[in-house]
């Protein structure tokens, strides 16, 4: 028997997203859900958990939908994820959950993560499940409020835990903050969950770096244990000649500028940003897409430039798709060599054309140069999104914590435990760039990890 | 929200301001800078600390009323608050014993410099200092740094007090009558580089602080990047202070006036709200 296919999810019309920057996938209706969840087959053995980075039990919340209890059925995901408002948004559903949905064998898997995102829209502003276990007597510093930080924050308050969330920015959020555009996430959903966080009892202190406002010793002075989730915040950039001409970017001064500080609404907001007609993203992931669909959205005409084929794009196949939708053109098989600028701006690049040899590291086949096949392109701006390092802040003022080749904090993979007794870490910062939800599941091990910890005080 | 606790004229557009920023003042060393919000809607702009009082929790700073941040700064008065202050960031300046210095000043790198002037002090240097303004009005801080200088020279464009000329006219002077161990310049990007070009001929060790635009502070928009020795660094976690005989002068002073544009227009817009209200 044919299985039936998913129920799709509504988007705004492509000539009208490409003018602002309002949410291009609409979320399912009621009505909507309800079809895609009655495609769930309740699996005995259901094998979508395990792809699942922080467990949820999807067969159950979905169960509750076909029974329309939905907000029961937020409770049962908030049960092992906090943020599903988040999550079902920007999860690479495709690759975790999706992946694994018995169905994905003869058809199409069920859309977790729309039902996902359905389950948590409905219940987002409803009183939300704030139970907690008795109050202990421990105090936790988190450090860094992205995706790891909220996770371990709001998990280790459900325990009993005072905690106290530091963050760096003026902003709670980190790269859901700065980096993730309110396109594919708006920031009303981002303070919502913030919100639910707070609602649990975490303090949030802004604006205080840890390793230079105050150092981990002086932390560890006021606090039982610390969760270092400080993500990787440091920009890779191509080291080039040119890269410092004006209107050549790094993606995370671009999207910062506009997420964070809100620049296309400059003059209202005082930070601006400036780009030119034509506009090069430098990359393939999901960063360079963000990037690539902001910079349209800001009026210029936009071209990825990637350095291997289509196939081997790292960024979600759903963004690549609204990217071409929304017209943005894609050189493959290409990698910038050298910018060329006029009176100090940024006016073409020198590319090198590519082709790919044997696979890699990374298992994807590696890009080589093609010998004299050289082209240039006219570009007004360029934004530089090759990838992101772990910020070296804490770990360069904190000789103790030992870090890896690219900076990341080395740990113990179940636990989180870095080097010095007290300190924990997770999420991109020991990871490097990865995904949302891989550094929401490292905080979800970790806060067990650092519960046993107050405890036992074993290390 | 951090209060202002003091606040003074010091020119015609030169304002210095007291906040009262605990984690910061207990924390923050010589040459280091914060960043600074005026409001929620407001730009993230980096200025130097110049005295910090850690027993009271203040922090001073001393800036320019230049863009618009600065002029909203400017306008905030003893008991608002502005939105945020982090901080401190940058790397401290590396306070050691180099034996005779000459700390170089111009507008607000004047405040800026006398952190590290009383660091360099204590750190039993001998010091001599040159500032430099257009106009005598826009001199201040001449005691402070007289008390803390062996020697202090003071130049104005117009000579209406002082040497007139530029800084560079007392440094050549001192740079070929005696033995400098070390200079140190803080002020507009072209006085750096003036001076830098000059201790170069000498050999004479020298650190510039550098003053790009910044977003974040923390080392993840680069923004603030700047060439020195042939390699890219961010001020805001490599610096701000380098080896002046290294920066790429002319590609910082071109990314300074990135936004040029944008800032006219905003403060065109500021002065406007500003006549339509009185």
């Amino acid at each position: 028997m044919p299985v039936r296919p998913r129920v799709p999810m509504r988007e705004r019309d492509v000539n009208e997203r490409v003018t602002n920057f309002e949410e291009v996938a609409l979320g399912y209706s009621e009505e909507e859900a309800l079809i895609e969840a009655r495609r769930c087959l309740q699996c005995t053995k259901p094998t979508c958990i395990e792809g699942c980075p922080v467990g949820i039990d999807i067969p159950a919340f979905i169960a509750l939908i076909k029974e329309k209890k939905y907000s029961e059925a937020n409770r049962k995901i908030k049960e092992k994820n906090s943020l599903p408002a988040i999550t079902g948004r920007v999860c690479p559903q495709e690759d975790q959950c999706e992946a694994k949905c018995v169905l994905a064998k003869i058809g199409e898997p069920i859309a977790i993560g729309r039902l996902e995102r359905f389950v948590a829209d409905h219940s987002l502003y409803e009183p939300q499940d704030l139970t907690k276990k008795p109050p202990t007597d421990k105090r936790i510093a988190v450090v860094g409020s992205g995706p790891a930080g909220l996770t371990i924050s709001a998990e280790l308050a459900k325990l009993g835990h005072s905690v106290s969330l530091f963050e760096a920015l003026h902003l709670p959020g980190g790269v859901l903050a700065y980096g993730i555009p309110d396109f594919r996430l708006p920031k009303h959903i981002l303070r919502r969950e913030v919100e639910y966080v707070s609602q649990l009892g975490v303090e949030f202190i802004p604006n205080v770096v840890i390793g230079k406002t105050i150092l981990i010793d002086e932390l560890l002075r006021d606090f039982h244990a610390i969760f270092l989730g400080s993500g990787a915040g440091a920009p890779i950039l191509l080291n080039i000649p040119g890269e410092n001409l004006l209107g050549v970017y790094s993606a995370n001064e671009f999207l910062a500028r506009i997420n964070l500080m809100r620049a296309h609404h400059f003059p209202e907001y005082d930070t601006p940003v400036k780009i030119g007609k034509s506009v090069a993203v430098i990359g393939g992931g999901n960063v360079a897409m963000d990037s690539a669909r902001v910079a349209r959205r800001l009026g210029s005409e936009v071209t990825i430039l990637y350095r291997r084929s289509k196939e081997e794009l790292p960024a979600r196949l759903e963004e690549i798709k609204r990217a071409e939708e929304e017209g943005i053109r894609f050189i493959f098989l290409s990698a910038p060599v050298e910018f060329y600028g006029k009176d100090g701006w940024v006016d073409s690049i020198e590319c090198q054309e590519m082709e790919l040899g044997e696979p890699d590291a990374s298992g994807r086949r590696s890009p080589i140069p093609k010998k004299g096949a050289f082209f240039s392109l006219k570009v007004g701006s360029v934004i530089v999104a090759i990838g992101n390092r772990p910020n070296p802040i804490i770990s360069q003022a904190t000789p103790e914590l030992k870090v890896g080749r690219h900076g990341e904090i080395v740990v113990d993979l179940e636990t989180g435990k870095t080097s010095k007794v007290g300190v924990f870490a997770g999420g991109d910062i020991v990871s490097g760039s990865a995904t949302v939800i891989e550094a929401m599941g490292a905080a979800k091990r970790s806060a067990m990890a650092i519960d046993r910890y107050l405890y036992e005080k074993l290390w | 929200m951090y209060r202002i606790v003091d606040k003074i004229r010091l020119a015609s557009n030169v304002v210095k301001m007291t906040f009262e920023a605990p984690l910061v003042a207990r924390a923050i060393k010589p040459g280091q800078f914060i960043i600074i919000m005026v409001h929620e809607k407001g730009e993230r702009i980096p200025l130097t600390v110049v005295e910090a009082e850690p027993d009271k929790g203040y922090i001073t700073v001393v800036f320019q009323e230049v863009g618009k941040t600065t002029r909203l700064l400017g306008r905030k008065e003893i008991g608002d608050s502005i939105f945020a202050i982090m901080g401190p960031n940058g790397r401290p300046f590396p306070i050691e014993y180099y034996g005779d210095v000459v700390l170089v000043a111009g507008g607000v790198g004047v405040a800026e410099v006398v952190p590290i002037a009383r660091g360099l002090k204590d750190a039993n240097n001998s010091i001599t200092t040159i500032i430099g303004a257009r106009t005598k009005e826009l001199l201040f801080f001449t005691d402070v740094l007289g008390s803390i200088s062996n020697k202090l020279y003071i130049t104005t464009d117009d000579g209406s007090l002082g040497i007139k000329g530029l800084v560079t006219v007392p440094l050549a002077e001192i740079l070929n009558s005696k033995h400098i161990d070390m200079v140190m310049a803080v002020g507009p990007t072209i006085m750096m580089k003036a001076v830098s070009d000059l201790t170069k001929g000498y050999n004479v060790k020298t650190y510039v602080s550098l003053n790009p635009i910044m977003v974040d502070g923390t080392g993840m928009c680069g923004g603030c990047r700047v060439t020195v020795g042939g390699e890219t660094k961010f001020v805001c976690v490599d610096g701000p202070e380098f080896d002046g005989h290294k920066v790429n002068f002319d590609e910082l002073m071109m990314r300074q006036r990135f936004y040029i544009q944008e800032e006219k227009y905003s403060c065109k817009l500021l002065e406007e709200d500003n006549a339509s209200k009185t």
